[in-house]
C-alpha cells in the first residue's frame, strides 16, 4: 500500500464490542477479588521434575485485580488501539495463572505436565478441524468430523493390534478416506442434504463401531485390540530447551504431524493454486467453474484429502495415547472439533487456536479435579464450556463461513 | 401413481436397503460361526435378530407400549430440532434444554401439594418454560452478538449436564440417603396417568400420557407453521434472513422465539420423561435423546407429520433392538447403525432409484439447513 494511512475510523460495532471488552475486564477483576483471594497460601507450579516456581495465591489475585481494574478504566476511557489483542491476550494469560494458583494454593502440581497433556490432546481437535476446513472451504459441509474420528480410531485400533502401528495408522486414514467418500458421493453425485448425510456418517459411524466393539473386539480382546501405543520422540537440541522443548518437542509423531498439517493447509490454502481453486469454489462456485475448474472433482479431492487427515486424528487414541479401542472413544471430540473450525473462522491457524483452548481446557481439569477448592467440582469442569461462550459472544462473534458451504453443484 | 403412494415406495425400498445392508453386517461379525465355515447358523442369528426386532416393537401390546414410550422423548424433542430448523438454526442443544425442562418440572412435580387435575398440567409448563429460558440463551447470544448456536448450543449442553449433577445433589433434590446425583420422587398428583390405564394392573406397560402431551405438541408445531404469523415469519427468516429482514421482520426477535420454541418442546420432552416415565430425575435422564432428536428431524425433514412419523419409527426401532439382544448376540447398537442407514437412504432417493432400478422421478431432498448463515 502506497497510500497513506487513514484516520483510523471507528465504527459503531467496534465502539460497542470495545466496550464490551472492557466490561469483560471489569467482571475479571471481580472475579479475582472475590474468588482468587480467597484460599491461603502459595502454589507452587512445577517446571520441571526437581524445580518449580511459587505463586502467593491470595497476592497474585489481589495485584491482578488491581490491574484489572486498571486496564478496564483504560479500556472504556480511550482503548489500546492496536495493542487491544496484546493486552487482551496478556490479561486471559494471567487471569488463567491466577486461576490455577487460586486452584492450587497450598499444594504444587506438574505445569508443565499439563501443558504437554494440552499439546497432546490439541491433536484429534486440530485434525479433526482441519478436516472440517477442508471439506467446507470447497463448499460441503461436514457434520461428520466426529463419525470419521471414531471409524478412524476403530479400525486403525484393529489394524494396529493385527499388523503394525504403521499399517494401523494407514488403515485409520482410509476409514477417513471412506467416509469422505461417501460424504463425497451422497452430496455430490446424489445431491441429498449435506447436513443429513454428515449426521448419518456420525450415527453409522457410532452404531457400527459400537457393534463391533461388543460383538468383535471384546471377545477378541488380546488378539484384535491390544497393542503397544507410540512413544515420544524427542527432537535433538530443541527438546533440552527448558519449558517449550518439554511441552512441543518431546511428544508423538502424531502432535508434530498435527502442526505441519495446520502449516501445510495454511499455505496451501493461501498461496497455491489448489488453495486459490479450493476456496473460490467453496464461494463462487459458478465462477469458478466458468473459469474451467472442474467443481465437482476438486470437491471429491478435498474430501478424500479432509478424510484423510480426519483419519490421522482419530488413530491418535489407540495408537497415539490409549492402546486399544473403546466404545464411543471420541466421546464428542469430533463437535468440538466443528466448533473449532467456527472459532477459527475457517482458517486452519485460528482453528488450532481452538483446539488448544479446548484440549486446556480437558487437561485443566484434569488436573485441578483433585484439588479441594471448596467449590463444587461440577463447576470447575464446566468453566471452559462457559469461558468459551463468553469468548465466541464476546470477541469472536459473527463468523462468516464460505458461502457455497451446502449447496450442490450442477454443471451447466 | 399419485406423489404420496410413489413417496411411499421410496421409502419403504429405503427401510428394505438398510435392512439388507445391515443383514450383511451382522453375517459378517459372526466371526465364529463363519470361522466354522457354518454359514446356516450366521443366516439363523440372523432371522432370529429380525423376528426379535418385530416382535419388540409391534408383537404384543407390551411392544407397542415400549415403543410409544421410547417415540414420545424422541418426538417433543424432534420437535425442537425441527422448529429451530425452520426458522434456520440448528439446534444441537436439545440435550441441555430437556435436563432445564426436567428440572423445572421435577422442582414443581414435588415441591407443591394440588390436585392432580392442576398439578400435571402446572409441570408440565413449568417444564416447558424451564425447557424455554434455556433455549432462548443461544437465540439471545446469536441476535445480541452473532455467537453461532453450534457452539453456543454445544457448550450449553455441557453445562447443563453439570449443573443438573450438582442440583440433584443439593438438599433441595436430592433423594434422602442417596449420596449420588439422583432426586427425590415427584408427588403422585404430578405423575402423567398411564396411557393404558383401562388395562388395569399390568405394570409393564410404561407409556404414558406424555404421548398424548407429544402429540397435541405435534399438533401445536403445524398450527403454528400453517396458522399463524409468526409462524410464517419464523419459516421466512429460515428461508432467507436479509428478505425476511427486508420485508420488516424482526429477524433478530424472530431468533430469540423460535429458540424459545424450540426449547419450550425439548423441556417438554425432559418434563414428560421425569412426570411420565421416571418419576424422579437422575443425571441420564435425557441420555442421548437430544442427539437422537437431530436425526429424527432431519428424517423428518422438519415438518410436523414426518417428525412424528420418524419419532416413531425410531422408538419401535429402540424397543425391538433390545428384544433383539435378548434373544440374539445382536447388540442393540445395530440400531444405530439401522437409523443411519434408514435416514441416509430415505435422504437420497436417487441413490434408492439406482439401486432397485426404480423408474420415475426422484426428486432429491430439499435442503434443512441452509448454510452456517453469517
Amino acid at each position: 500500500m502506497t497510500t497513506a494511512m487513514p484516520e483510523r475510523v471507528v465504527s459503531a460495532e467496534q465502539r460497542k464490542r470495545a466496550r464490551s471488552v472492557g466490561i469483560t475486564y471489569l467482571v475479571l477483576a471481580m472475579v479475582c477479588f472475590f474468588v482468587f483471594t480467597r484460599r491461603p497460601g502459595d502454589a507452587g507450579f512445577r517446571i520441571t521434575e526437581t524445580s518449580q516456581f511459587t505463586l502467593p495465591a491470595q497476592g497474585f489475585g489481589w495485584a491482578l485485580g488491581i490491574a484489572l481494574v486498571a486496564v478496564a478504566a483504560a479500556q472504556l476511557l480511550r482503548g489500546f488501539g492496536r495493542l487491544a489483542n496484546v493486552v487482551l491476550a496478556l490479561a486471559t494469560a494471567s487471569f488463567f495463572m491466577s486461576f490455577l494458583a487460586w486452584a492450587a494454593a497450598g499444594d504444587s502440581f506438574s505445569f508443565v505436565g499439563m501443558l504437554q497433556d494440552t499439546v497432546s490432546r490439541s491433536v484429534p481437535i486440530t485434525l479433526g478441524a482441519i478436516g472440517g476446513i477442508l471439506s467446507e472451504r470447497s463448499g460441503v459441509i461436514n457434520i461428520s468430523i466426529e463419525g470419521m474420528l471414531l471409524a478412524a480410531a476403530c479400525t486403525s485400533a484393529i489394524g494396529a493390534s493385527l499388523t503394525n502401528l504403521w499399517l494401523g495408522t494407514l488403515i485409520g486414514v482410509l476409514t477417513g478416506m471412506a467416509l469422505a467418500a461417501i460424504l463425497a458421493v451422497m452430496s455430490i453425485r446424489y445431491k441429498v442434504d449435506q447436513v443429513i448425510v454428515g449426521f448419518a456418517i456420525n450415527f453409522f459411524a457410532l452404531g457400527i463401531t459400537s457393534f463391533i466393539s461388543f460383538r468383535v473386539l471384546v471377545p477378541n480382546r488380546d488378539t484384535m485390540n491390544s497393542l503397544l501405543p507410540v512413544t515420544p520422540i524427542r527432537i535433538p537440541l530443541l527438546a533440552d530447551i527448558p519449558f517449550i522443548g518439554t511441552i512441543f518437542f518431546d511428544q508423538t509423531i502424531f502432535v508434530y504431524f498435527s502442526f505441519a498439517a495446520v502449516a501445510l493447509a495454511t499455505w496451501g490454502l493461501y498461496r497455491t493454486k489448489w488453495g486459490l481453486r479450493t476456496r473460490a469454489i467453496g464461494e463462487y462456485p459458478k465462477a469458478a467453474g466458468t473459469l474451467g475448474v472442474d467443481v465437482n472433482k476438486l470437491r471429491y479431492r478435498n474430501l478424500l484429502l479432509a478424510g484423510a487427515v480426519a483419519g490421522v486424528g482419530g488413530a491418535w487414541w489407540p495408537i497415539g495415547i490409549v492402546g486399544r479401542f473403546d466404545q464411543n472413544i471420541t466421546n464428542g471430540r469430533g463437535f468440538i472439533a466443528l466448533a473449532a473450525v467456527i472459532f477459527g473462522r475457517w482458517h486452519p491457524v485460528g482453528a488450532l487456536c481452538g483446539a488448544l483452548v479446548f484440549a486446556l481446557a480437558e487437561a485443566v481439569r484434569l488436573k485441578i479435579g483433585n484439588f479441594d477448592t471448596g467449590i463444587p467440582s461440577e463447576f470447575l469442569i464446566m468453566a471452559p464450556y462457559v469461558v468459551t461462550i463468553i469468548v465466541v459472544a464476546g470477541f469472536i462473534g459473527a463468523s462468516r463461513a464460505p458461502k457455497a458451504a451446502g449447496q450442490p453443484y450442477e454443471d451447466q | 401413481m399419485n406423489e404420496t403412494l410413489k413417496s411411499l415406495r421410496f421409502t419403504f425400498l429405503a427401510v428394505i436397503a438398510a435392512l439388507f445392508v445391515s443383514a450383511f453386517i451382522i453375517v459378517i461379525t459372526d466371526i465364529e460361526a463363519l470361522g466354522d465355515g457354518n454359514f446356516g447358523q450366521a443366516f439363523n442369528t440372523l432371522g432370529t435378530a429380525y423376528w426379535g426386532l418385530f416382535k419388540g416393537s409391534f408383537g404384543s401390546l407390551r411392544a407397542i407400549s415400549n415403543t410409544i414410550t421410547g417415540a414420545t422423548p424422541l418426538l417433543l424433542a424432534g420437535l425442537a430440532v425441527s422448529s429451530a430448523f425452520k426458522a434456520g438454526l440448528f439446534n444441537i442443544g436439545a440435550t441441555g434444554q430437556m435436563l432445564a425442562g426436567a428440572i423445572t418440572g421435577l422442582w414443581v412435580g414435588f415441591a407443591f401439594q394440588l390436585p392432580p387435575i392442576i398439578h400435571v398440567p402446572f409441570a408440565l409448563l413449568a417444564a416447558a418454560v424451564g425447557g424455554a429460558l434455556f433455549g432462548a440463551i443461544p437465540g439471545v447470544l446469536k441476535a445480541r452478538t452473532g455467537a453461532h448456536e453450534v457452539i453456543t448450543t454445544i457448550m450449553l449442553n455441557g453445562i447443563a449436564g453439570f449443573t443438573v449433577l450438582w442440583l440433584l445433589k443439593t438438599e433441595l433434590f436430592k433423594r434422602e440417603g442417596r449420596d449420588d446425583a439422583i432426586s427425590k420422587f415427584v408427588e403422585d398428583s404430578a405423575r402423567l396417568p398411564k396411557l393404558f390405564w383401562f388395562m388395569g394392573k399390568r405394570i409393564d406397560l410404561l407409556a404414558h400420557t406424555g404421548f398424548i402431551v407429544a402429540l397435541l405438541a405435534t399438533f401445536a408445531f403445524w398450527w403454528l407453521l400453517r396458522k399463524t404469523t409468526l409462524g410464517f415469519e419464523m419459516q421466512a427468516t429460515g428461508f432467507n434472513q436479509e428478505a425476511a429482514r427486508y420485508a420488516g421482520m424482526k429477524t433478530k426477535s424472530l431468533m430469540v422465539v423460535s429458540m424459545a420454541i424450540a426449547g419450550a418442546f425439548a423441556g417438554l420432552a425432559g418434563g414428560s420423561e421425569v412426570l411420565g416415565l421416571y418419576g424422579y430425575a437422575s443425571g441420564t435422564v435425557a441420555g442421548d435423546i437430544g442427539f437422537d432428536a437431530i436425526a429424527v428431524a432431519l428424517l423428518g425433514r422438519s415438518t410436523p407429520i414426518g417428525t412424528l412419523v420418524s419419532a416413531l419409527l425410531f422408538g419401535a426401532l429402540q424397543a425391538g433392538g433390545r428384544q433383539m439382544q435378548v434373544d440374539t448376540d445382536v447388540p442393540i447398537d445395530l440400531i444405530i447403525v439401522l437409523r443411519a442407514l434408514i435416514v441416509m437412504f430415505i435422504a437420497a432417493p436417487l441413490l434408492v432409484k439406482a439401486i432397485f432400478r426404480v423408474k420415475g422421478d426422484a426428486k432429491a431432498f430439499g435442503q434443512t439447513f441452509r448454510g452456517w448463515g453469517g
